[in-house]
């Protein structure tokens, strides 16, 4: 009887499947206005993490822009862990779907595309990647801005599309704070002084692993290694020096480090309540953000450390499996437009740094990038000062495994 | 040879015959996505996945979960955080029924229990821990006036490592679920005589309810105590806000893993959910070793003539306990909405310093529409499992086959296997069958989560139902519909709204399910609701918290008025 069942149940899965999913087709790049036309009355599922309102007002600005221009719907599906989205395509790939798959375009970058990237769970018509040659990457700032090219150490080869970047910096109450810390020793000394009123959050969490990456920087004999594997043999001496540091920095963390915010989100609460003195964003516009939403006193402010902060890209990625790989070009292409471009940088709504060559770009657009207000709370692109690279995932992983064995024991 | 003068009984005959199929039907419904799941989790566990690479098999999985650091104390904390909570929770919710039974505070209780059972666990964690932390609004009433802090103090209340505050969420989380099953259960055993015995017994009222009454009852709320502990000890929201961290809990690390970008140790999480599996098996096996001691010392103790319960202090003590936890999630939520319409609010301000509907905004033109989606989406699965679930009771009822402990197992494994894991399998099929972001699809989900719980909650008044009044009925001429639905579900409409009230709470506190069936294309408001406060806004997760109440708040609300309205006019179906 069950097995009748059973069998009833999956037929009547089946049944309920909508219409034929035919591979798409988007092999010629070349004329891209043909693209753009066969692209007509196509919807782009865009899986992006929304749990900032800003961002999901400008997505949503974005879409009614390439419905307008080119008849194509883009419907943002929200996300709260991009990694989500790797299962998604991980597990429609496990089931034989190559192609009509749910993800057309992800908000993506680091490890979730190494981890697509590694899969060959990406799209690359003609067996190559596409983002470059999309009209509007000759904007792109290639030459200025080496993470839009290599994310995370791995070579990006065109198999995203650079949207944004961001670099690294600390947020702080100005009216409680007169001397912010300009590197890992003056930090350690301030939080000496005040205790409990800072913390990162616990890696593997992508805010706590930035902040140890930055303080790998630091801490690490030469830079310059960072950009290779670390050799497992070489880990231990290299990373010595790192977690002496935090030895010392640990007792006076926030709950003298017993205990570690989850994540981001716990972060900015803690620093809203004012639990926290410092906080850490990933997004140099985050704080101003938060003030403008009466989340952070009007007091705020950012600083970074003297000899840089870690920076990265973020880009839009197309699985290999999308079902409307063509509408989802028309719209990356979009949002590497000037005007795309120059709308995620105004701080009345996301803030987010363009990832074009503004010198390069036409007068008028120039002037527009130039005259935008960037918020109480962000540091220009000068004051941010240098970007340091992100290290190759190797040097992560070999870190992570030792903080948890060493203060997450229990 | 058979007996030619024994003649097959009416209740039988009367059965219609498609009926019959109702179980069978029900639990194959149930085995089908849950098989699925567990084979989803097992084949990863033992390293067999083909698209990362893993042909197994092997036992590397379990060996790498089980030398991770701190994998003893996650293990440890899982089990006792599960084990301690359920028993918390249910000894205050005795404590509390004996103080207040058969008394017009039982009411008032009942009272309190729908809102707190609306409010989703996630969000009624994030209130209690505002309540309670060091920056919260308790620290924040007597600062700076009485402590002279004008920063939060740097204690550890919140995420301590024994898991206390994360114990007192659940206590508080989980005694309105119970009492909401006690009080559907108590008019079965007729409180109001049992007290008048115990009363010319000599037994005052606490000590009547715990001789009279709790054994009785305790043997009617069983599952749905088993379905907290299992729940307990599985839980990963509310573990997040409230739990320890270093290490945190097995179900924490179970999502961790999951959702690492580093796709290895997706191995992990399968193997890890394995573990969890064992983990919860073992508390329950733990609690069932622990029902034993208690009826041997219950019974010690009854028979040993005591009789005195402590008199109206003691009472007063009882109603004070059992109360406090869930005033205190209830004063969590009730900031939680305060939060939602706040504009800055720092410490040590008690209040907002303004009020704003900013975050009420955001929701915007879309609440509406995704208002809409939610109900479709709870309300036709919960109707479906409600006909189906009275359908198998009444075969059960008529033809006295219980369906024995095999299908009572399939119904628990939904509640058993870690969610998350679990439904990669449901994912996993539904994307083989190509219904994947169908609002049909999410429904079809949803009712696996939503058949387990509503049937704990419907099964034992069923059972429990006197039937000499079908045989009334029978004897009087009905036929098998009419007294369905002339007698039987009148009668029972109190046990039935509540579990339909069940159906759409669980419905609407589905998140991985709606994200992961739906594809992400069948937003609901805690979709929505999540999604946004993913960005750490307490305003954006109350206007969530919020909604998301709302509509298993009116869903309790119409359980617990209806039945009293109907009724008005017959004593003995009064709920007191």
């Amino acid at each position: 009887m069950t097995t009748r069942l059973s069998a009833t149940f999956a037929a009547s899965l089946l049944l309920a499947t909508a219409g034929s999913l035919a591979p798409a087709n988007a092999d010629s790049l070349a004329d891209f206005e043909a693209l753009t036309e066969g692209a007509r009355g196509e919807t782009v599922f865009f899986h992006a993490w929304s749990g900032d309102p800003t961002i999901n007002a400008y997505i949503e600005w974005a879409g009614d822009q390439v419905e307008e221009r080119y008849g194509i719907t883009v419907e943002h599906v929200r996300v709260t862990d991009t990694a989500d989205v790797v299962g998604i395509v991980l597990a429609e790939t496990a089931a034989g779907r190559d192609s009509g798959g749910t993800v057309d375009l992800v908000w993506i970058n680091g490890e979730n595309f190494i981890a697509l990237k590694e899969a060959e769970l990406l799209f690359a018509p003609d067996g190559d990647g596409w983002a470059d040659r999309l009209p509007n990457w000759e904007l792109v700032d290639v030459e200025g801005n080496p993470s839009l090219t290599t994310d995370f150490t791995v070579p990006v080869e065109g198999l995203q599309a650079p949207w944004g970047t961001v670099q690294f910096s600390f947020y702080f109450d100005s009216d409680r704070i007169d001397e912010t810390p300009s590197n890992p020793d003056e930090l350690l000394t301030w939080a000496a002084e005040n205790p409990g009123r800072f913390t990162s959050p616990q890696p593997p969490n992508f805010l706590g692993s930035t902040f140890l990456k930055l303080l790998l920087a630091y801490t690490v004999d030469d830079r310059e290694r960072l950009g290779a594997p670390l050799p497992a043999d070489e880990a231990e001496a290299a990373l010595e020096p790192l977690f002496t540091y935090l030895d010392e920095l640990h007792p006076h963390l926030w709950r003298s480090g017993r205990t570690f915010p989850a994540n981001q989100a716990a972060l900015r609460q803690l620093f809203a309540d004012g639990e926290l003195e410092i906080g850490l964003a990933n997004n140099p516009a985050e704080a101003s953000g938060a003030v403008a939403r009466e989340e952070f006193p009007a007091s705020t402010r950012s600083f970074v450390f003297d000899d840089g902060m870690i920076a990265n890209s973020h880009f839009v990625a197309i699985p290999s499996n999308a079902n409307a790989p063509e509408a989802a070009l028309v719209f990356a292409n979009f949002l590497m437009s000037a005007e795309a471009q120059l709308a995620k940088q105004d701080p009345a709504g996301w803030g987010d740094f363009t990832v074009l060559d503004v010198a390069a770009l036409e007068a008028d657009v120039r002037e527009a990038f130039g005259s935008l207000d960037l918020g109480v709370a962000t540091l220009t692109p000068e004051e941010l000062g240098p970007a340091i690279a992100e290290p190759h995932t190797s040097w992560l992983e070999a870190i992570e495994i030792r903080w948890a064995a060493r203060y997450q024991g229990g | 040879m058979p007996d030619p003068h024994r003649t097959v009984p009416d209740r039988v005959r009367t059965l219609p015959g498609w009926l019959r199929l109702a179980p069978a039907f029900t639990i194959a419904l149930l085995i089908v996505p849950v098989a699925a799941g567990l084979v989803a989790a097992l084949l990863p566990a033992f390293g067999y996945f083909p698209p990362l690479g893993g042909m197994g098999p092997s036992l590397d999985p379990l060996r790498d979960v089980l030398s991770a650091p701190g994998i003893g104390r996650s293990i440890f904390l899982a089990a006792m955080v599960g084990l301690v909570s359920s028993a918390i929770a249910l000894g205050l919710t005795f404590i509390l029924l004996a103080c207040v039974w058969d008394t017009p505070c039982l009411s008032a209780v009942r009272r309190l229990v729908a809102p707190l059972l609306s409010v989703p666990h996630a969000a009624a964690a994030v209130g209690l821990a505002f309540l309670i932390a060091p920056s919260g609004f308790l620290f924040r009433l007597i600062s700076p006036g009485l402590t002279g802090w004008d920063r939060p103090p740097d204690l550890l209340i919140v995420n301590d490592e024994w898991g206390l505050a994360m114990i007192a969420g659940l206590v508080a989380k989980e005694m309105p679920f119970l009492l909401l099953m006690a009080l559907a259960a108590l008019p079965a055993l007729d409180g109001s005589r049992r007290r008048m015995v115990m009363a010319s017994l000599g037994y005052g009222r606490g000590t009547g309810f715990f001789v009279a009454v709790a054994p009785q009852l305790y043997r009617l709320i069983r599952l749905p105590v088993f379905a907290v502990i299992a729940y307990a000890s599985s839980v990963a929201d509310v573990a997040i806000v409230l739990g320890p961290t270093t290490p945190a809990p097995l179900p924490v690390r179970i999502l961790e893993w999951s959702s690492d970008p580093d796709l290895s140790t997706r191995f992990m999480a399968a193997a890890a959910a394995l573990v969890q599996i064992v983990v919860t098996l073992s508390v329950l096996g733990l609690w069932m070793l622990g029902e034993r001691v208690a009826g041997w010392l219950w019974l010690k103790v009854t028979t040993s003539g005591l009789r005195s319960g402590g008199g109206p202090p003691m009472r007063a003590a009882g109603i004070v306990l059992g109360l406090a936890p869930m005033l205190a999630i209830a004063l969590g939520i009730l900031l939680l909405i305060l939060w939602s319409v706040a504009g800055p609010w720092r410490f040590p301000d008690s209040f907002p310093a303004s009020l704003s509907l900013r975050s009420w905004m955001q929701m915007g033109s879309d609440a509406m529409e995704l208002t809409i989606t939610s109900l479709i989406v709870a309300i036709v699965p919960t109707l479906v499992a409600g006909v189906l679930i009275i359908a198998c009771l009444e075969v059960e009822q008529r033809t006295g086959r219980t369906g024995g402990s095999r299908s009572l197992l399939v119904l628990y494994l939904p509640l058993l296997v870690p969610q998350v894991t679990f439904l990669f399998g449901l994912q996993f099929l539904s994307i083989v069958g190509r219904t994947d972001g169908m609002i049909m699809s999410v429904m079809m989900a949803h009712l696996v989560f939503i058949l387990p719980y509503m049937f704990l909650s419907l099964a034992d008044p069923y059972r429990r139902f006197d039937k000499r009044m079908l045989q009334v009925a029978a004897g009087l001429g009905m036929g098998f519909w009419r007294q369905l639905f002339q007698i039987r579900l009148p009668m029972m409409v109190g046990p039935i709204l509540t579990a339909l009230a069940i159906g759409i709470a669980v419905s609407i506190g589905q998140y991985l399910p709606t994200l992961l069936i739906g594809a992400g294309r069948v937003p609901t408001l805690t979709t929505e609701a999540v999604a946004l406060s993913a960005g750490g806004d307490r305003r954006a997760l109350a206007v969530a918290a919020t909604l998301q109440a709302l509509l298993p708040f009116v869903a309790f609300w119409i359980a617990l008025a209806v039945p009293s309205f109907l009724a008005r006019h017959r004593r003995g179906m009064q709920i007191r």
